[in-house]
């Protein structure tokens, strides 16, 4: 299999890439700091035990601008993609995010706004080719309006909102839409929240999202037992969410 | 896909708020995760790994000191398969060299008993395994490191660059600087299979004479002693000797990996109380009832037979454990030997599992535990007389001429450390040569080789 992937230095891409690389599938790594990306694909080269090959194309989701021209490379790159994965993302606390506008202004423009850009390439070439995969990090957090992620959680209900859309529309003419809501997965990004109950590990996330990929499925919870925690909380009604903290 | 089931995660069993070593006993502090372990030890006042050390060596000297875990950082950076010569970041555990390198043809040349360990954390502790007596420590395999000083500069040490610092931070306790990458020899192996000898030995001489026959001939022993029983048999139990297992003696398949217990609470202090321990001891003793036993063994069970049960120290109850490690010098090792295991029994030092090995020569690293003679560890629940057994074995040691083993302690006195380490001296000038104010530093440091106390930081 050839994918590439945005993210793939830290979390989860990098224990997806790691997964992939293992089992010997070509990989594309999308990301800003060529060093990095550097790092890791030396790391994923070892791990395949040389087999895997490995590409580096710069694209930054803080800058537009590079967005489009990444898809096209990674594309030129390979020639063909089964899936293109999106990882990368930000992350900020309710309280963070409430007291620097800034800061949220530029996290719902990179996890939304040019995560969609992003898409929007990569599901043009997709299709041109007569089809292919695109998988995208959302989240659990997306699914409901909640206390600690409201503005983190805006970010990702809208891009799951259009992943949704594209599965709909595009499924017939042979693009595969995958929306990943990982619950609490614990990662560098989550690094100093507590962990609630049924926290993930980065590898098992990643080998959920091999086994989505290979079957097409086109929402994904993971780990598992968070399907069964929002289904709950989509129920909950208002005054209920108004008391409890999460 | 034979991935883990539960990946290189630390200890986190410690209650909110605190961290704790292996041996879980807890003090106030937090440490910060993350993949950028260049950045983060920019301002970091210790590093840690997967908290395997059991006392207080990877805890902070003060609650708000800054504490890096490395374990995200974890990217292999090269490897080359002609010489099988690897380097990666300070949090790449052997667990994952293991699943990664083996099936690949190459191992560690020297593990501990545990593959829950990061190579920042071997570097630290400059570990020892079964094969000291003919590969010494890590630190001889170790062919470069890149260190973060105490000043914020990355220095490139190896034996040939910047050699002192280098072998301070061999052996070093994570004190002369922050590991931040490590490059290693592995071992070529002839097949990931291990060949293993096992001997019952009917008490503490036959146990030295056998572990210094056997030297010759393998490169792996290790002793399991029964410290429970007195008199004639005192110090019986179990050799294991071992080597790689040639291709033709070895199983065609690849050792699949083995299944995985999780303790799911504290046992309560009874489980692991006199009569328990003394059970396990005379039954893992006369399980073996052949005097003689050769078979193919498989190498996690090997080489790493806690392991199998992810969080076993929950076994010893809600006060935690600590453990204890000395080597006594080759002179004298038979007499001291007998004697040790005597002080034990007569202080009531009942241990779950004491675990002998001969040690080869010294290694090069300036506070490298092991040297010739014979080394002795046990695993001591915590009790209210833990204390007094441990000044009475410290004042032991120190009278054979032995030393401790810093990766394992909780409890020593710092003068007693004095009396056992000539070393000390050399390491402090070392460590501030490259922090004058000793900013790096860990609890273990304040209590043992007492740090003199800094001006408040803010968090």
């Amino acid at each position: 299999m050839i994918l590439a992937i945005l993210g793939a230095t830290r979390g989860m891409g990098r224990a997806l890439a790691r997964q992939a690389a293992e089992r010997g599938d070509t990989l594309v790594l999308l990301g800003r700091d060529l060093d990095e990306l550097e790092r890791s694909a030396a790391d994923l080269r070892i791990r395949s035990g040389g087999r895997a090959e490995v590409r580096l194309v710069r694209a930054d989701l803080d800058d537009i601008g590079t967005l489009a021209p990444s898809v096209e490379a990674a594309f030129a790159a390979v020639g063909r993609i089964d899936a293109v994965v999106v990882t990368a993302g930000l992350f900020g606390t309710q309280d963070a995010l409430e007291a620097d506008p800034a800061f949220a202004a530029r996290l719902l423009t990179v996890n939304l706004s040019h995560t969609v850009v992003f898409c929007e390439a990569a599901r043009q070439r997709l299709l041109a080719q007569g089809g292919g995969t695109l998988c995208v990090f959302s989240s659990v957090a997306g699914d409901r309006g909640r206390k600690p992620v409201g503005i983190y959680g805006a970010s990702k209900a809208g891009l799951s909102h259009y992943l949704e859309s594209l599965d709909h529309k595009y499924r017939a003419a042979g693009l595969v839409t995958i929306c990943v809501k990982p619950g609490f997965v614990k990662t560098g990004m989550t690094a100093g929240l507590k962990p609630p109950p049924f926290a993930g590990e980065p590898d098992g996330v990643a080998k959920s999202v091999l086994r989505a990929i290979d079957r097409g499925q086109p929402v994904l919870y993971t780990p598992a037992m968070w399907a069964l925690v929002m289904a709950v909380i989509r129920r909950l009604p208002r005054f209920v969410m108004r008391k409890v903290g999460f | 896909m034979n991935r883990t089931a539960a990946p290189a995660e630390p200890s986190k069993k410690a209650p909110e708020g605190t961290l704790s070593g292996w041996g879980r006993i807890p003090l106030p502090g937090s440490e910060r995760f993350g993949e950028d372990l260049e950045g983060l030890s920019a301002s970091a006042d210790l590093c840690r790994g997967l908290g395997r050390s059991y006392g207080d060596s990877s805890l902070p000297a003060r609650p708000t000191d800054r504490v890096v875990n490395t374990v995200l950082a974890d990217r292999l950076l090269s490897f080359d398969p002609a010489s099988g010569r690897v380097r990666a970041e300070a949090g790449f555990s052997v667990r994952e060299l293991y699943r990664v390198f083996l099936k690949q043809g190459w191992f560690t040349p020297v593990t501990p008993g545990t593959s829950f360990v990061t190579l920042g954390g071997m570097v630290a502790s400059d570990v020892h395994g079964k094969n000291h007596h003919s590969a010494g420590t890590i630190g001889r395999h170790i062919t470069a490191l890149r260190v973060r000083v105490a000043d914020g500069r990355v220095i490139d040490c190896s034996p040939q660059q910047e050699p002192e610092l280098f072998w301070g931070t061999i052996g070093g306790m994570g004190l002369t600087g922050h590991v931040l990458e490590v490059e290693l020899q592995l071992e070529a192996v002839p097949s990931p299979w291990i060949l293993q000898e096992s001997e019952r030995i009917p008490n503490i001489d036959t146990f030295l004479e056998r572990l210094e026959a056997t030297a010759h001939d393998w490169p792996m022993t290790v002793g399991w002693i029964d410290c429970v029983t007195q008199g004639p048999s005192l110090g019986r139990g179990l050799l294991m000797c071992g080597r790689w297992a040639r291709p033709e003696e070895a199983p065609k398949a690849f050792p699949r990996q083995l299944p995985r217990l999780k303790l799911p609470f504290v046992l309560p202090d009874f489980v692991l109380g006199p009569l328990s321990v003394r059970a396990f001891n005379t039954a893992f003793y006369w399980k073996h009832i052949p005097q003689k036993k050769r078979g193919i063994v498989h190498p996690e069970t090997y080489f790493y037979p806690l392991d199998a049960i992810l969080d076993w120290n929950k076994a010893y109850g809600k006060r935690g454990f600590t453990q204890y490690q000395a080597v006594l010098p080759k002179d004298n090792a038979r007499r001291s030997a007998r004697a040790f295991l005597e002080l034990l029994t007569r202080e009531g030092g009942a241990s779950f599992l004491c675990v002998i090995k001969d040690c080869g020569p010294e290694g090069s690293g300036l506070l490298s535990f092991p040297r010739p003679g014979v080394s002795v560890a046990l695993d001591i629940k915590m009790t209210d007389r833990t204390q007094h057994l441990i000044d009475a074995l410290n004042a032991f040691v120190i009278a054979e001429g032995g030393r401790i083993y810093l990766t394992k302690d909780q409890l020593t006195r710092p003068e007693d450390l004095r009396r056992m380490e000539p070393r000390l001296d050399r390491f402090t000038a070392l460590r501030r040569k490259w922090d004058p104010q000793l900013r790096i530093r860990s609890a273990q440091s304040v209590r043992l080789l007492g740090d003199p106390p800094l001006p408040e930081t803010t968090p």
